[in-house]
Protein backbone atom coordinates (compact mmCIF):
# COMPACT_ATOMS: atom_id res chain seq x y z
CA UNK A 1 0.00 0.00 0.00
CA UNK A 2 1.34 3.43 -0.86
CA UNK A 3 1.41 5.79 2.43
CA UNK A 4 2.00 9.12 0.63
CA UNK A 5 -1.64 10.82 0.00
CA UNK A 6 -2.94 11.30 -3.11
CA UNK A 7 -3.32 15.24 -4.70
CA UNK A 8 -6.83 13.95 -6.00
CA UNK A 9 -9.88 12.26 -4.65
CA UNK A 10 -13.49 11.46 -5.24
CA UNK A 11 -15.86 8.84 -4.98
CA UNK A 12 -17.45 7.10 -8.23
CA UNK A 13 -21.20 7.58 -6.75
CA UNK A 14 -21.33 10.43 -5.08
CA UNK A 15 -18.71 12.72 -6.53
CA UNK A 16 -19.22 13.08 -10.29
CA UNK A 17 -21.13 15.80 -11.80
CA UNK A 18 -24.55 15.49 -11.84
CA UNK A 19 -27.00 17.56 -13.37
CA UNK A 20 -29.72 18.10 -10.32
CA UNK A 21 -32.82 19.19 -12.42
CA UNK A 22 -33.74 21.30 -15.67
CA UNK A 23 -36.28 23.83 -16.20
CA UNK A 24 -37.10 25.78 -19.07
CA UNK A 25 -33.41 26.58 -20.88
CA UNK A 26 -31.65 26.25 -17.36
CA UNK A 27 -29.80 23.34 -16.36
CA UNK A 28 -29.24 22.99 -12.59
CA UNK A 29 -25.63 20.93 -12.00
CA UNK A 30 -24.26 19.68 -9.27
CA UNK A 31 -20.18 20.64 -9.54
CA UNK A 32 -18.39 18.17 -9.98
CA UNK A 33 -16.25 16.49 -12.57
CA UNK A 34 -17.13 14.91 -15.88
CA UNK A 35 -14.11 13.15 -16.68
CA UNK A 36 -13.93 14.69 -20.76
CA UNK A 37 -16.68 15.30 -23.15
CA UNK A 38 -17.50 11.63 -23.89
CA UNK A 39 -18.44 11.19 -20.11
CA UNK A 40 -20.65 14.57 -20.79
CA UNK A 41 -22.33 13.06 -23.53
CA UNK A 42 -23.26 9.90 -21.94
CA UNK A 43 -24.67 11.55 -19.07
CA UNK A 44 -26.92 13.33 -21.39
CA UNK A 45 -28.03 10.65 -23.37
CA UNK A 46 -28.95 8.66 -20.19
CA UNK A 47 -30.91 11.76 -18.69
CA UNK A 48 -32.97 11.61 -21.44
CA UNK A 49 -33.23 7.82 -21.12
CA UNK A 50 -32.31 7.58 -24.80
CA UNK A 51 -31.00 5.07 -27.08
CA UNK A 52 -27.16 5.12 -27.76
CA UNK A 53 -28.13 3.49 -30.78
CA UNK A 54 -30.69 6.14 -31.88
CA UNK A 55 -29.42 9.19 -30.30
CA UNK A 56 -31.70 12.33 -30.51
CA UNK A 57 -29.16 14.35 -31.59
CA UNK A 58 -30.82 17.99 -31.88
CA UNK A 59 -31.78 17.53 -27.97
CA UNK A 60 -28.58 16.36 -26.59
CA UNK A 61 -26.61 18.86 -29.01
CA UNK A 62 -28.99 21.79 -27.13
CA UNK A 63 -28.13 20.63 -23.76
CA UNK A 64 -24.08 19.95 -24.27
CA UNK A 65 -24.57 23.77 -25.33
CA UNK A 66 -26.41 24.71 -22.78
CA UNK A 67 -24.02 22.88 -20.00
CA UNK A 68 -20.64 23.97 -21.64
CA UNK A 69 -22.29 27.94 -21.98
CA UNK A 70 -22.67 27.50 -18.21
CA UNK A 71 -19.78 26.46 -17.58
CA UNK A 72 -18.51 29.64 -19.18
CA UNK A 73 -21.05 31.39 -17.10
CA UNK A 74 -19.49 29.95 -13.70
CA UNK A 75 -16.06 30.67 -14.86
CA UNK A 76 -15.02 27.53 -15.40
CA UNK A 77 -12.40 27.16 -17.64
CA UNK A 78 -14.10 25.01 -20.36
CA UNK A 79 -10.87 22.47 -22.01
CA UNK A 80 -10.96 22.61 -25.92
CA UNK A 81 -11.38 19.19 -25.73
CA UNK A 82 -15.48 20.10 -24.99
CA UNK A 83 -15.72 22.48 -27.53
CA UNK A 84 -14.30 20.49 -30.48
CA UNK A 85 -16.96 18.00 -29.22
CA UNK A 86 -19.51 21.06 -29.56
CA UNK A 87 -18.20 21.26 -32.72
CA UNK A 88 -18.93 17.57 -34.03
CA UNK A 89 -22.35 17.26 -32.67
CA UNK A 90 -23.02 20.71 -34.32
CA UNK A 91 -21.40 19.09 -37.43
CA UNK A 92 -23.70 16.15 -36.94
CA UNK A 93 -26.95 17.83 -36.06
CA UNK A 94 -26.38 19.75 -39.25
CA UNK A 95 -25.95 16.17 -41.87
CA UNK A 96 -28.96 14.98 -40.07
CA UNK A 97 -31.17 18.44 -41.68
CA UNK A 98 -29.80 17.64 -44.62
CA UNK A 99 -32.40 15.81 -46.93
CA UNK A 100 -30.88 12.81 -48.57
CA UNK A 101 -29.83 12.97 -52.47
CA UNK A 102 -32.52 11.42 -54.35
CA UNK A 103 -29.84 10.62 -56.70
CA UNK A 104 -27.30 8.67 -54.97
CA UNK A 105 -29.90 6.71 -52.64
CA UNK A 106 -30.37 3.94 -54.45
CA UNK A 107 -26.79 2.97 -55.01
CA UNK A 108 -24.76 3.70 -52.20
CA UNK A 109 -25.93 3.05 -48.53
CA UNK A 110 -26.20 6.42 -46.78
CA UNK A 111 -24.41 5.98 -43.67
CA UNK A 112 -25.51 7.79 -40.14
CA UNK A 113 -23.97 10.78 -39.65
CA UNK A 114 -24.28 9.70 -35.74
CA UNK A 115 -22.54 6.51 -36.58
CA UNK A 116 -18.57 7.58 -36.00
CA UNK A 117 -20.06 8.93 -32.64
CA UNK A 118 -22.00 5.79 -31.31
CA UNK A 119 -18.40 4.07 -31.80
CA UNK A 120 -16.74 6.14 -29.70
CA UNK A 121 -19.57 6.12 -27.40
CA UNK A 122 -19.80 2.59 -26.74
CA UNK A 123 -15.88 2.28 -26.51
CA UNK A 124 -14.81 4.82 -24.39
CA UNK A 125 -17.97 3.26 -22.37
CA UNK A 126 -16.13 0.23 -21.64
CA UNK A 127 -13.40 2.00 -20.23
CA UNK A 128 -15.24 3.84 -17.93
CA UNK A 129 -16.61 0.67 -16.66
CA UNK A 130 -13.20 -0.88 -16.31
CA UNK A 131 -11.67 2.63 -14.67
CA UNK A 132 -14.71 1.97 -11.85
CA UNK A 133 -13.37 -1.67 -11.66
CA UNK A 134 -9.99 -0.33 -10.81
CA UNK A 135 -12.05 1.95 -8.77
CA UNK A 136 -13.30 -1.03 -6.55
CA UNK A 137 -10.57 -3.16 -6.10
CA UNK A 138 -8.44 0.06 -5.21
CA UNK A 139 -11.73 0.16 -2.26
CA UNK A 140 -10.44 -3.76 -1.78
CA UNK A 141 -6.67 -3.54 -1.79
CA UNK A 142 -6.97 -1.02 1.12
CA UNK A 143 -8.15 -3.02 3.35
CA UNK A 144 -4.68 -5.37 3.21
CA UNK A 145 -2.03 -4.65 4.69
CA UNK A 146 1.67 -5.98 3.63
CA UNK A 147 4.74 -6.15 5.98
CA UNK A 148 6.85 -2.42 5.86
CA UNK A 149 9.63 -2.70 4.54
CA UNK A 150 13.14 -4.61 6.57
CA UNK A 151 16.19 -2.80 7.45
CA UNK A 152 18.61 -3.86 4.59
CA UNK A 153 21.70 -2.50 2.58
CA UNK A 154 18.78 -1.90 -0.58
CA UNK A 155 16.85 0.19 1.18
CA UNK A 156 18.26 1.66 4.32
CA UNK A 157 20.89 4.68 3.27
CA UNK A 158 19.84 5.63 0.23
CA UNK A 159 17.49 8.83 -0.69
CA UNK A 160 16.29 9.42 -4.23
CA UNK A 161 17.63 11.92 -5.47
CA UNK A 162 16.02 14.29 -8.14
CA UNK A 163 16.58 16.32 -11.15
CA UNK A 164 17.87 19.19 -9.31
CA UNK A 165 20.42 17.27 -7.10
CA UNK A 166 21.48 16.57 -10.49
CA UNK A 167 21.36 19.80 -11.49
CA UNK A 168 23.83 21.38 -8.27
CA UNK A 169 26.39 18.70 -9.21
CA UNK A 170 26.65 19.20 -12.55
CA UNK A 171 26.80 23.05 -11.59
CA UNK A 172 30.08 22.05 -9.13
CA UNK A 173 31.14 20.04 -12.00
CA UNK A 174 30.95 23.00 -14.43
CA UNK A 175 32.16 25.39 -12.37
CA UNK A 176 35.09 23.08 -11.67
CA UNK A 177 36.05 22.92 -15.43
CA UNK A 178 36.14 26.81 -15.49
CA UNK A 179 39.20 27.39 -13.28
CA UNK A 180 41.17 24.94 -15.95
CA UNK A 181 42.33 26.75 -19.03
CA UNK A 182 41.95 25.13 -22.32
CA UNK A 183 42.68 25.12 -25.93
CA UNK A 184 39.84 23.69 -27.78
CA UNK A 185 41.21 22.94 -31.27
CA UNK A 186 39.97 19.85 -32.84
CA UNK A 187 36.21 19.24 -32.34
CA UNK A 188 35.56 15.75 -31.72
CA UNK A 189 31.53 15.17 -31.23
CA UNK A 190 29.86 13.01 -29.69
CA UNK A 191 26.06 12.99 -30.64
CA UNK A 192 23.15 12.53 -28.06
CA UNK A 193 22.43 9.37 -29.39
CA UNK A 194 26.15 8.18 -28.74
CA UNK A 195 26.64 9.62 -25.27
CA UNK A 196 23.02 7.86 -24.39
CA UNK A 197 24.14 4.89 -25.92
CA UNK A 198 27.51 4.55 -23.86
CA UNK A 199 25.75 5.59 -20.94
CA UNK A 200 23.50 2.79 -20.81
CA UNK A 201 25.93 0.07 -21.66
CA UNK A 202 27.80 1.21 -18.43
CA UNK A 203 25.11 1.73 -16.54
CA UNK A 204 23.29 -1.79 -17.39
CA UNK A 205 27.38 -3.20 -17.45
CA UNK A 206 28.13 -2.61 -14.19
CA UNK A 207 24.26 -1.96 -12.46
CA UNK A 208 25.32 1.57 -11.33
CA UNK A 209 27.17 4.43 -12.38
CA UNK A 210 28.39 7.44 -10.27
CA UNK A 211 26.87 10.65 -11.91
CA UNK A 212 30.37 12.57 -11.00
CA UNK A 213 32.88 9.85 -12.04
CA UNK A 214 31.12 9.62 -15.71
CA UNK A 215 31.31 13.36 -15.99
CA UNK A 216 34.62 13.75 -14.50
CA UNK A 217 35.83 11.94 -17.31
CA UNK A 218 34.62 14.07 -19.95
CA UNK A 219 36.66 17.33 -21.61
CA UNK A 220 34.58 19.85 -22.94
CA UNK A 221 31.73 22.04 -21.98
CA UNK A 222 30.20 20.46 -24.72
CA UNK A 223 30.28 16.95 -24.10
CA UNK A 224 29.26 17.72 -20.59
CA UNK A 225 26.05 18.91 -21.72
CA UNK A 226 25.52 16.35 -23.67
CA UNK A 227 26.39 13.56 -20.93
CA UNK A 228 23.98 15.76 -19.10
CA UNK A 229 20.98 15.64 -21.63
CA UNK A 230 21.38 11.73 -21.83
CA UNK A 231 21.16 11.46 -18.61
CA UNK A 232 18.25 13.21 -17.53
CA UNK A 233 16.87 11.16 -21.17
CA UNK A 234 17.71 7.75 -19.90
CA UNK A 235 16.43 8.46 -16.36
CA UNK A 236 13.33 9.42 -18.30
CA UNK A 237 13.42 6.47 -21.03
CA UNK A 238 14.63 3.32 -19.36
CA UNK A 239 14.72 1.82 -16.05
CA UNK A 240 17.20 3.85 -14.28
CA UNK A 241 16.74 5.07 -11.06
CA UNK A 242 18.71 8.44 -9.60
CA UNK A 243 19.75 8.22 -5.93
CA UNK A 244 22.19 9.36 -3.27
CA UNK A 245 23.76 7.31 -0.29
CA UNK A 246 23.67 10.82 1.56
CA UNK A 247 22.14 13.95 1.33
CA UNK A 248 24.25 16.34 -1.02
CA UNK A 249 26.72 13.29 -1.60
CA UNK A 250 27.25 11.97 -5.12
CA UNK A 251 24.26 10.51 -7.34
CA UNK A 252 24.39 7.12 -8.71
CA UNK A 253 22.55 6.11 -11.84
CA UNK A 254 21.44 3.06 -10.66
CA UNK A 255 19.44 -0.23 -12.67
CA UNK A 256 16.00 -0.65 -11.54
CA UNK A 257 15.78 -4.41 -10.12
CA UNK A 258 12.86 -6.02 -12.51
CA UNK B 1 15.49 -48.87 6.53
CA UNK B 2 12.85 -47.40 3.71
CA UNK B 3 10.85 -46.14 6.76
CA UNK B 4 13.85 -43.50 8.01
CA UNK B 5 13.98 -42.73 4.45
CA UNK B 6 10.40 -41.66 4.35
CA UNK B 7 10.87 -40.00 7.83
CA UNK B 8 13.67 -37.79 7.05
CA UNK B 9 12.38 -36.61 3.10
CA UNK B 10 9.21 -35.55 5.59
CA UNK B 11 11.98 -33.39 7.36
CA UNK B 12 13.05 -31.74 4.96
CA UNK B 13 9.79 -31.10 3.64
CA UNK B 14 8.86 -29.33 6.89
CA UNK B 15 11.97 -27.03 7.03
CA UNK B 16 11.75 -26.33 3.38
CA UNK B 17 7.96 -25.26 4.18
CA UNK B 18 9.51 -23.24 6.82
CA UNK B 19 12.28 -21.48 4.73
CA UNK B 20 9.97 -20.86 2.12
CA UNK B 21 7.46 -18.90 4.49
CA UNK B 22 10.24 -17.03 5.94
CA UNK B 23 11.37 -15.77 2.08
CA UNK B 24 7.95 -14.70 1.41
CA UNK B 25 7.69 -12.73 4.74
CA UNK B 26 10.66 -11.29 4.24
CA UNK B 27 11.04 -10.18 0.47
CA UNK B 28 10.06 -6.67 0.36
CA UNK B 29 7.95 -7.39 -3.05
CA UNK B 30 5.86 -10.64 -4.07
CA UNK B 31 8.53 -12.98 -4.49
CA UNK B 32 8.06 -15.68 -7.25
CA UNK B 33 8.21 -19.26 -7.25
CA UNK B 34 11.67 -19.09 -9.86
CA UNK B 35 13.67 -16.99 -7.30
CA UNK B 36 12.48 -18.93 -4.11
CA UNK B 37 13.49 -22.49 -6.21
CA UNK B 38 17.16 -20.76 -6.87
CA UNK B 39 17.40 -19.44 -3.48
CA UNK B 40 16.64 -22.80 -1.19
CA UNK B 41 18.27 -24.87 -4.48
CA UNK B 42 15.02 -26.63 -4.88
CA UNK B 43 12.57 -27.98 -7.79
CA UNK B 44 10.11 -25.32 -8.94
CA UNK B 45 7.59 -27.63 -8.63
CA UNK B 46 8.49 -29.10 -4.98
CA UNK B 47 8.22 -25.25 -4.07
CA UNK B 48 4.68 -24.79 -5.71
CA UNK B 49 3.53 -27.85 -3.30
CA UNK B 50 5.16 -26.19 -0.25
CA UNK B 51 3.40 -22.84 -1.16
CA UNK B 52 0.58 -24.29 -1.79
CA UNK B 53 0.43 -26.44 1.25
CA UNK B 54 1.40 -23.29 3.24
CA UNK B 55 -1.92 -21.41 1.18
CA UNK B 56 -4.29 -24.43 2.93
CA UNK B 57 -2.60 -24.23 6.53
CA UNK B 58 -3.37 -19.91 6.84
CA UNK B 59 -6.84 -20.86 5.76
CA UNK B 60 -6.98 -23.85 7.88
CA UNK B 61 -5.90 -22.57 11.16
CA UNK B 62 -8.46 -19.31 10.05
CA UNK B 63 -4.94 -16.87 10.30
CA UNK B 64 -4.99 -13.20 10.55
CA UNK B 65 -2.63 -13.42 7.65
CA UNK B 66 -3.28 -14.60 4.30
CA UNK B 67 -0.18 -15.79 1.39
CA UNK B 68 -1.48 -14.75 -1.92
CA UNK B 69 -0.35 -14.87 -5.34
CA UNK B 70 0.32 -10.96 -6.96
CA UNK B 71 2.28 -9.70 -9.27
CA UNK B 72 3.60 -12.63 -10.42
CA UNK B 73 5.27 -13.51 -6.97
CA UNK B 74 3.85 -14.20 -3.46
CA UNK B 75 3.40 -12.21 -0.42
CA UNK B 76 2.03 -12.27 3.10
CA UNK B 77 -0.54 -9.93 3.85
CA UNK B 78 -3.06 -9.37 6.52
CA UNK B 79 -6.51 -10.35 5.90
CA UNK B 80 -9.43 -7.77 4.40
CA UNK B 81 -11.55 -9.06 7.54
CA UNK B 82 -9.16 -7.74 9.72
CA UNK B 83 -8.92 -3.71 8.08
CA UNK B 84 -10.74 -2.03 11.10
CA UNK B 85 -8.12 -3.37 13.65
CA UNK B 86 -5.04 -2.66 11.90
CA UNK B 87 -6.18 0.43 11.15
CA UNK B 88 -6.96 1.49 14.46
CA UNK B 89 -3.62 0.38 15.48
CA UNK B 90 -1.91 2.01 12.73
CA UNK B 91 -3.67 5.28 12.96
CA UNK B 92 -4.27 5.55 9.59
CA UNK B 93 -7.34 6.23 6.86
CA UNK B 94 -7.57 4.83 3.84
CA UNK B 95 -5.39 7.31 1.16
CA UNK B 96 -7.46 8.79 -1.56
CA UNK B 97 -7.71 7.18 -4.59
CA UNK B 98 -6.84 8.55 -8.23
CA UNK B 99 -8.84 10.99 -9.74
CA UNK B 100 -11.40 9.77 -12.23
CA UNK B 101 -9.39 10.97 -15.17
CA UNK B 102 -6.21 9.63 -13.64
CA UNK B 103 -8.21 5.79 -13.38
CA UNK B 104 -10.21 6.10 -16.69
CA UNK B 105 -6.22 6.54 -18.28
CA UNK B 106 -4.87 3.69 -15.79
CA UNK B 107 -8.00 1.93 -17.82
CA UNK B 108 -7.32 2.96 -21.57
CA UNK B 109 -3.41 2.16 -20.89
CA UNK B 110 -3.83 -1.21 -19.33
CA UNK B 111 -6.22 -2.76 -21.65
CA UNK B 112 -4.03 -1.25 -24.63
CA UNK B 113 -0.55 -1.25 -23.91
CA UNK B 114 2.01 -0.15 -25.53
CA UNK B 115 -0.19 2.86 -26.09
CA UNK B 116 0.62 6.41 -26.97
CA UNK B 117 -1.10 9.45 -25.72
CA UNK B 118 -2.70 10.47 -29.08
CA UNK B 119 -4.12 6.81 -28.95
CA UNK B 120 -5.44 7.72 -25.51
CA UNK B 121 -7.18 11.17 -26.16
CA UNK B 122 -8.88 9.27 -28.87
CA UNK B 123 -10.38 7.24 -26.65
CA UNK B 124 -11.09 9.42 -23.78
CA UNK B 125 -11.79 12.56 -26.18
CA UNK B 126 -10.00 14.37 -23.64
CA UNK B 127 -6.04 15.23 -23.05
CA UNK B 128 -4.43 13.39 -20.32
CA UNK B 129 -1.33 15.00 -19.70
CA UNK B 130 -1.80 15.50 -16.24
CA UNK B 131 -3.17 12.04 -15.45
CA UNK B 132 -0.45 10.72 -17.02
CA UNK B 133 2.38 12.64 -15.20
CA UNK B 134 0.66 11.60 -11.60
CA UNK B 135 0.26 8.31 -12.95
CA UNK B 136 4.11 8.03 -14.00
CA UNK B 137 4.82 9.56 -10.35
CA UNK B 138 2.68 6.96 -8.66
CA UNK B 139 5.01 4.47 -10.75
CA UNK B 140 1.58 3.13 -12.00
CA UNK B 141 3.24 2.94 -15.56
CA UNK B 142 5.95 3.13 -17.23
CA UNK B 143 7.42 4.28 -20.84
CA UNK B 144 7.97 1.18 -23.21
CA UNK B 145 9.86 2.91 -26.04
CA UNK B 146 8.99 4.93 -28.81
CA UNK B 147 6.11 4.03 -31.29
CA UNK B 148 8.16 3.80 -34.79
CA UNK B 149 5.89 6.25 -36.37
CA UNK B 150 5.46 10.01 -37.52
CA UNK B 151 6.89 11.55 -34.39
CA UNK B 152 7.95 8.84 -32.76
CA UNK B 153 5.38 9.40 -29.88
CA UNK B 154 6.17 7.69 -26.38
CA UNK B 155 4.34 4.58 -25.42
CA UNK B 156 3.12 3.98 -22.19
CA UNK B 157 2.19 0.68 -20.25
CA UNK B 158 1.66 -0.52 -16.82
CA UNK B 159 3.79 -1.59 -14.06
CA UNK B 160 4.18 -3.80 -11.96
CA UNK B 161 3.54 -1.45 -8.80
CA UNK B 162 0.14 -1.47 -10.61
CA UNK B 163 -0.13 -5.31 -10.70
CA UNK B 164 0.57 -4.83 -6.19
CA UNK B 165 -1.53 -1.46 -6.01
CA UNK B 166 -4.49 -3.46 -7.63
CA UNK B 167 -3.91 -7.03 -6.40
CA UNK B 168 -3.46 -8.51 -9.51
CA UNK B 169 -1.31 -11.86 -10.58
CA UNK B 170 -0.68 -10.51 -13.87
CA UNK B 171 -2.33 -8.51 -16.52
CA UNK B 172 -4.04 -11.76 -17.29
CA UNK B 173 -6.06 -11.53 -14.45
CA UNK B 174 -7.69 -7.78 -15.59
CA UNK B 175 -10.87 -9.16 -16.91
CA UNK B 176 -11.78 -8.91 -20.48
CA UNK B 177 -12.91 -5.48 -21.64
CA UNK B 178 -15.59 -7.49 -23.71
CA UNK B 179 -16.91 -8.58 -20.62
CA UNK B 180 -17.89 -4.54 -20.02
CA UNK B 181 -19.20 -4.29 -22.90
CA UNK B 182 -21.64 -7.13 -21.82
CA UNK B 183 -21.89 -4.90 -18.65
CA UNK B 184 -22.67 -1.73 -20.76
CA UNK B 185 -24.99 -3.30 -22.98
CA UNK B 186 -27.28 -5.12 -20.70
Amino acid sequence: MQPQPEQYSFDFHKETAEIVAESHDELKIKLGEFAGPLDLLLYLIRQEQANIFDIPIAKITDEYLTYIRMMKRLDIAVAADFLVMAAQLIEIKSKMLLPCDPMAAEEEEIEDPRKELIDRLLEYEKFKAAAEMLYERTTIEQAVFARGKIESDDNNAEISATVFDLLSVFEKILARHKDEVKMEIEREEITLADMIRNLKKRIFDAGELSVIEFFSELETKRELVTAFVAVLEIVRTESIRLMQRKTFGDIILKKVQE
Amino acid sequence: MAETAEAKEHRELNDLSRAVEALIFVADEPISIKLLAEVLEEDRELIESVVEELVNSYEERNSGLQLRQIAGGWQISTRTECHEDVRKFLKTRPSAKLSLASLETLAVIAYKQPVTVPEILEIRGVQSASAIKTLLEKRLIVTKGHKETVGRPMQYGTSKEFLIHFGLKDLADLPSIEDFEDLVSS
